[in-house]
């Protein structure tokens, strides 16, 4: 055995230990999921079919309303994807409509406040603009708040991280009550494809950071973050099949009209790839960040053993 | 009466462009522009025929009233002279020798340069230009830190309608100038008005020549005047010699100061035809008061020199300790990367006196003056940087307000296809290549896909250049995460091309389950 095989052996035990002890710490990780009457009938709804409010209706209902996750008086954020100064059309942020009715919602399970952000990868006042997102938000009743400086993040530490220990992740998110994650089903240069986790890197300042050091290991861990989403809802009402996550022209857009919700994050990405699986082939062990969140414990890529409800409108 | 109204039109005018340089919210709509395309030398630079006409027209009836309400540096000094009477309560102001050959050589020496195609004088004096970088160097910082501070104050009490900006220090050098144009005309300001304008300022030189012939001027009657000098005293350009009861017609700026001090209804402004024997003729030089200082060029060049040596000594030694510590591969921009519609360096140089308009305007703040990038003669003039942004696909702002046609406007079809510069990959630099993890950030930004990401080992993507539809935005520049040196860059192009983007067709696919 030369030395650099010694180290190697060495590495691979340390790393084996550290699993085995992360797998303890993981119980801390699956706890259960958070309802305010604490039964859901179903883990997944998928809809298709509808226009996005219509189908985040449906879906709600299923998982027995709103008010099932939103408390009389809480302050909740909803994190759509602002990422991108491009129109709804080239479906690169989240449709406003879809938007607007979660925030409806809320306000009539009577959310105190509701605040609507992202840390766009473009011009952040063009990205609120183009999205169509801040004039829809508004005139829904949310409060509409800039995340394009650094003072307005503050720093969280990531025990359960394996490569991302630590992050700054956005004042509105820390001081919400509740938030809900409301990514849009793209395809992703780097990670393949970019849903529910992916969705979390507008949540945080550095950016950067994951791309440097392990980005799909970076996306699974910033979800570790102990404040998860009541939900998850993935809006594939517009799916930029290629040359994601920015997209070049309406040619890489398909209208599919689907719709995803689940509290379980690795679940609705998981049901949501294979969705687009169906549009270009997207076998789902590339999308190495869902993979290692289910390693992470933050939630199964087996949707066998879920209760789900598929509606076709 | 007279003054009231000038005074009124220089505030309202003077306080919309100083906002139009330090808004960055868009209270001001675009088109107030204008502002800065009825500047004197923009006009003439941009060849706007419309305005040059109007502005010879109205200094040939008027005299100079560009000088005195137009111009943003005119009535800067105002301010400033007006703060000096506040504090010194007996000042006054005494008549002094016209500088003839100062002027005239100034105006030479600004012209000839120009015609050879090193415009840096002529932007350096130009009192538009000037005024320009004062505002978007010194008072842009300021007023965009007291928007962070109100923003602060209103955020912690949940209100957002102010948010806070980042304020990135764009050029020493161009600050530098800027610090010593504001401290070295306010100086000349506070001790004798507008000595400038009538000394070193080119565009002064011009129009008062035209003023001299102007159809209505600032006239004595003799009859009333006792000789007592309130006039002269209250002349800012001091330009009036009482004693003789001449005014130098080249001097004068049309303020009506002396016409609101006058006791004796004296002095007034009326057609040249009611006083003809009092034409301009030359005033005789009998008492000189007070030299003006011109600015020294050895030191400032001896300065720029110790700075310049300083900066890429500096530069030299740093890279020479990094060399041997990371076997990565530094990227060293040959050629700086011009802003959209700039056309070619040599059209930018032939065009941009430097106001810096676009530097204040890009949203992305993605546009800083140069220092040497460009050579000697670009120094102050804009080029893209992609420390804290990219140049956005759908922007056409800067070729907007640009007054002087340096940047030419653009359609955003235009601008989706001006090439300014073209992608370059250094393999070795990439975390894809070096950590063998997914990046993909380069990409990700890119609009034409210029940068795409292609099969690599097993599930990762690297990134794959096309520099035929690369537009240089700088996106893939800004984004790329990787230390210590970047592993995507924009070279730019001296002449700006156009990127050959194929149009594709839309498929259509029909989704009909939920694929689990």
């Amino acid at each position: 055995m030369d030395r650099r095989d010694f180290l190697r052996a060495i590495a691979l035990t340390g790393a084996a230990l550290t699993t085995i002890k992360e797998s303890k710490a993981m119980s801390i990780l699956t706890q259960s999921f958070q309802t305010n009457n604490s039964t859901t009938k179903y883990d997944l709804v998928a809809v298709m079919g509808g226009e996005p409010e219509e189908m985040f209706r449906k879906a709600i209902a299923e998982m027995g309303g709103i008010e099932n996750f939103i408390k009389q008086g809480d302050k909740v954020c909803v994190k759509p994807n602002i990422g991108w100064a491009q129109p709804p059309e080239m479906g690169a942020d989240t449709n406003p409509k879809l938007v607007a009715e979660i925030i409806k919602q809320c306000l009539k399970a009577g959310a105190k406040e509701v605040i609507v952000f992202d840390h766009p990868c473009d011009e952040w006042r063009k990205c609120y603009t183009n999205s169509g997102i801040e004039a829809a938000a508004k005139a829904a009743g949310a409060k509409v708040v800039p995340a394009n400086e650094e003072s307005y993040y503050k720093s969280i530490s990531l025990p359960h991280g394996k490569k991302l220990k630590s992050a700054k992740i956005h004042e509105a998110i820390i001081g919400s009550d509740k938030w809900i994650n409301v990514p849009c089903l793209k395809n992703h240069g780097g990670t393949q494809l970019t849903i529910s986790m992916k969705n979390y890197m507008g949540i945080v300042w550095d950016r950067g950071y994951f791309h440097a050091h392990d980005l799909q290991q970076c996306i699974a861990d910033i979800c570790t973050y102990e404040k998860r989403p009541v939900l998850n809802v993935v809006d594939a009402y517009r799916i930029m099949k290629n040359n994601g996550p920015r997209g070049k022209s309406p040619s890489d857009v398909v209208i599919a009209k689907g719709l995803f919700m689940s509290q379980d994050i690795v679940a609705v990405d998981t049901a949501a790839a294979n969705f687009f699986n169906q549009v270009r082939e997207m076998p789902i062990e590339k999308v190495k960040h869902i993979l290692n969140a289910q390693a992470l414990g933050l939630g199964t890529m087996n949707l066998d053993e879920l209760k789900i409800k598929r509606i076709k409108l | 009466m007279l003054k009231k109204i000038r005074v009124l039109f220089s505030i309202v005018l003077f306080s919309l462009i100083t906002l139009y340089f330090l808004d960055f919210r868009g209270f001001l709509p675009q088109s107030f522009s204008f502002l800065a395309d009825i500047q004197f030398i923009p006009a003439l630079l941009a060849v706007n025929v419309g305005i040059i006409i109007i502005l010879v027209a109205l200094t040939l009836i008027f005299g100079r009233i560009y000088c005195s309400s137009v111009c943003p540096m005119g009535f800067f000094q105002d301010i400033v002279g007006w703060l000096s009477k506040k504090l010194i309560k007996k000042k006054r102001y005494t008549y002094s020798k016209a500088k003839p050959v100062l002027r005239w050589s100034v105006l030479a020496a600004v012209v000839i340069t120009s015609l050879f195609g090193f415009t840096f004088l002529l932007g350096l004096l130009d009192p538009y230009g000037a005024y320009g970088r004062i505002a978007t160097h010194l008072f842009r910082p300021i007023y965009l830190a007291g928007n962070n501070l109100l923003a602060n104050i209103f955020n912690s009490f949940g209100n957002y309608s102010l948010y806070k900006v980042a304020i990135h220090g764009l050029s020493i050098f161009s600050t530098i100038i800027a610090i010593i144009t504001l401290l070295g005309i306010g100086f000349l300001a506070w001790r004798n008005g507008r000595t400038y304008c009538n000394t070193i300022c080119p565009v002064g030189t011009l129009l008062g020549f035209l003023s001299k012939f102007s159809f209505l001027k600032i006239q004595f009657k003799d009859e009333n005047c006792n000789l007592c000098g309130l006039c002269a005293m209250k002349c800012k350009a001091s330009c009036i010699d009482a004693k003789n009861k001449k005014i130098d017609y080249s001097r004068c700026v049309t303020c009506f100061n002396c016409i609101e001090s006058c006791n004796r209804d004296a002095i007034n402004y009326t057609t040249i035809l009611q006083n003809k024997k009092r034409a301009t003729e030359t005033i005789s030089h009998t008492h000189t008061h007070k030299e003006t200082k011109s600015v020294d060029s050895s030191r400032r060049s001896f300065l720029s020199a110790t700075l310049f040596s300083l900066v890429t000594g500096g530069t030299l030694l740093a890279q020479q300790t990094t060399n041997k510590l990371f076997p990565k591969k530094a990227f060293k921009r040959q050629t700086p990367v011009a802003p959209p519609g700039a056309i070619s360096f040599d059209h930018l140089k032939e065009k941009c006196i430097s106001c810096h308009l676009c530097v204040s305007k890009c949203p992305s703040h993605v546009i800083k003056p140069a220092f040497l990038e460009y050579g000697l003669d670009g120094m102050m003039q804009p080029h893209l940087y992609f420390d804290h942004g990219y140049c956005n696909y759908d922007c056409t702002v800067c070729g907007e307000v640009c007054p002087t046609g340096a940047l030419k406007p653009l359609t955003v079809e235009e601008k989706h296809l001006t090439q300014m510069g073209q992608v370059q990959f250094i393999i070795e630099n990439c975390i894809v290549y070096n950590d063998e993890t997914s990046c993909g950030a380069c990409s990700e930004v890119c609009p034409t896909q210029a940068v795409s990401m292609i099969p690599y080992k097993g599930a990762l993507t690297i990134p794959y250049i096309d520099t035929s539809i690369c537009i240089g935005c700088g996106g893939c520049e800004s984004a790329c995460p990787a230390i210590p040196y970047k592993a995507i860059y924009v070279e730019g192009l001296e002449i700006q091309g156009k990127a050959s983007i194929k149009h594709e067709k839309q498929e259509q696919i029909e989704i009909n389950d939920f694929g689990f």
